[in-house]
């Protein structure tokens, strides 16, 4: 075999094993799409409960809360920002961060300073690339989050707004996830989580403009209110937990297919390739023996004479 | 046919039970509370406690529920809990594991889970 056929030859096992391993990725990918996509149905009746509970006190009583007041004069923010562990997940994370970066522009030229918390390697290993501060950071679970990984965010979330500002606490929260979309299609989002819109919440309630009964409150509505809001903004971190879980494996799934069909081509270009070699080096040969039997011809013919 | 209400004990990351009863009893900071039929609209915070619902097939259904939420409007009931158990799903022997662990720990809180637990399951 001549040199440039074995170089081929080689070129293609080796594209060969490349697209195994993406289509194994792809197929997984797909399969914990469908799992998170489930995760996040589970979900949604306690999501549900749990607005129209806040709705209700919210909008049925003259309670203050300080997760509800929005302050005069905001003056820090948080911003919590959604990524993944891992990467080959096309421009999932690059759009996150992208997102969260433009969040943070806007917050700070008006005249806010932004804390920044992260969950995710990905966006971890962005900001400390830049030797940017992070207030908060988490890792490990961003494939299949849990409640308990929520509430582990939510906690020291919920402790910065309580705090007075003065006291290193903060004004608002901002959160920063990939939205699931479809299979196809998923985007980055930017949601202020607290201090919460009553309005807003109510919007969000399936059955809109439903006139809430009047409660009563057990044992007060200020307690119902401080029990009722960090339990919900824990349920919206688990809800965008989720969504950025579904989001990752099918932006992976889609960056694994492209890879696949890529090395699909590849190997299709490879093999015209090696056949060209393949057959100039048969042409070669057989006329190397043409030539070789017509110059013996032309001795044996002269030697006649 | 004896009055209704229809009951939905949700935890944050499945629905636990869901069906029609007759009286719902659950542990409120500030007390038990049983709901029946036609109460008032009410919103409640949850201590952790066994919840008992009364089917309205005449069955019991007692369930361990760690803090959360009792809400009633319109003959509905929800039951909003972070983390809620059906007893038969309660695994006594780990729950008994859990509460030595929690008592040598001294660790109020896991100790508190583990007996609501071991409650719910003798309650059955």
């Amino acid at each position: 075999m001549g040199a440039q056929l074995r170089v081929y030859k080689r070129r293609i096992r080796s594209v060969t094993a490349t697209k195994k391993i993406t289509k194994a990725m792809e197929m997984i990918a797909a399969s914990r799409v469908v799992k998170a996509q489930r995760k996040v149905a589970a979900s949604t009746p306690y999501a549900t409960e749990l607005t129209r509970a806040v709705t209700a006190v919210g909008t049925g009583s003259n309670t203050r809360h300080p997760l509800t007041t929005e302050v005069d004069n905001p003056t820090r923010a948080a911003v919590l920002l959604l990524s993944s562990d891992r990467g080959l997940a096309g421009a999932f994370n690059s759009n996150a961060i992208k997102a969260a970066e433009q969040l943070t522009e806007r917050l700070e030229s008006e005249g806010k300073q932004v804390d920044t918390y992260i969950v995710g390697r990905r966006g971890l290993a962005h900001y400390n690339f830049r030797e940017r501060k992070v207030s908060g950071q988490w890792t490990g679970f961003t494939d299949e989050p849990t409640y308990a990984d929520a509430k582990l965010v939510a906690a020291p979330l919920i402790e910065a707004i309580e705090t007075e500002t003065a006291e290193g606490g903060v004004d608002e929260l901002h959160i920063v996830y990939t939205e699931f979309v479809s299979m196809m299609t998923q985007t980055a989002i930017q949601a202020q989580l607290l201090p919460l819109k009553l309005e807003e919440v109510a919007e969000e309630l399936p059955s809109k403009g439903e006139i809430l009964p009047l409660y009563d409150f057990e044992p007060s509505a200020e307690d119902v209110l401080d029990a009722l809001l960090p339990r919900y903004v824990e349920s919206r971190i688990y809800n965008a937990l989720l969504q950025s879980a579904a989001s990752k494996h099918a932006a992976t799934r889609r960056a694994m297919k492209s890879a696949t069909d890529n090395a699909g081509e590849l190997i299709e270009t490879l093999s015209r390739l090696a056949n060209a070699a393949r057959q100039a080096e048969i042409t070669q040969e057989i006329s190397e023996i043409v030539g070789g039997a017509g110059a013996l011809a032309d001795a044996t013919a002269g030697s006649d004479n | 046919m004896a009055a209704e209400l229809h009951v939905e004990l949700v935890a944050a990351d499945r629905q636990v039970w869901s069906g029609e009863a007759t009286l719902v009893v659950a542990r409120t900071t500030s007390g038990d509370i049983g709901v029946m039929p036609g109460h008032q609209p009410l919103l409640g915070v949850l201590e952790s406690g066994p919840v008992t619902i009364r089917t309205s097939g005449g069955e019991t259904v007692v369930a361990a529920v760690h803090g959360g939420f009792i809400s009633f409007a319109d003959n509905k009931l929800s039951l909003l809990a972070e983390i809620a158990e059906l007893s038969d799903e309660i695994d006594v022997q780990r729950a008994e594991r859990a509460l030595e662990r929690a008592k040598s720990d001294a660790d109020a809180s896991a100790e508190r889970r583990a007996d609501v637990r071991l409650r719910a399951v003798s309650a059955r």
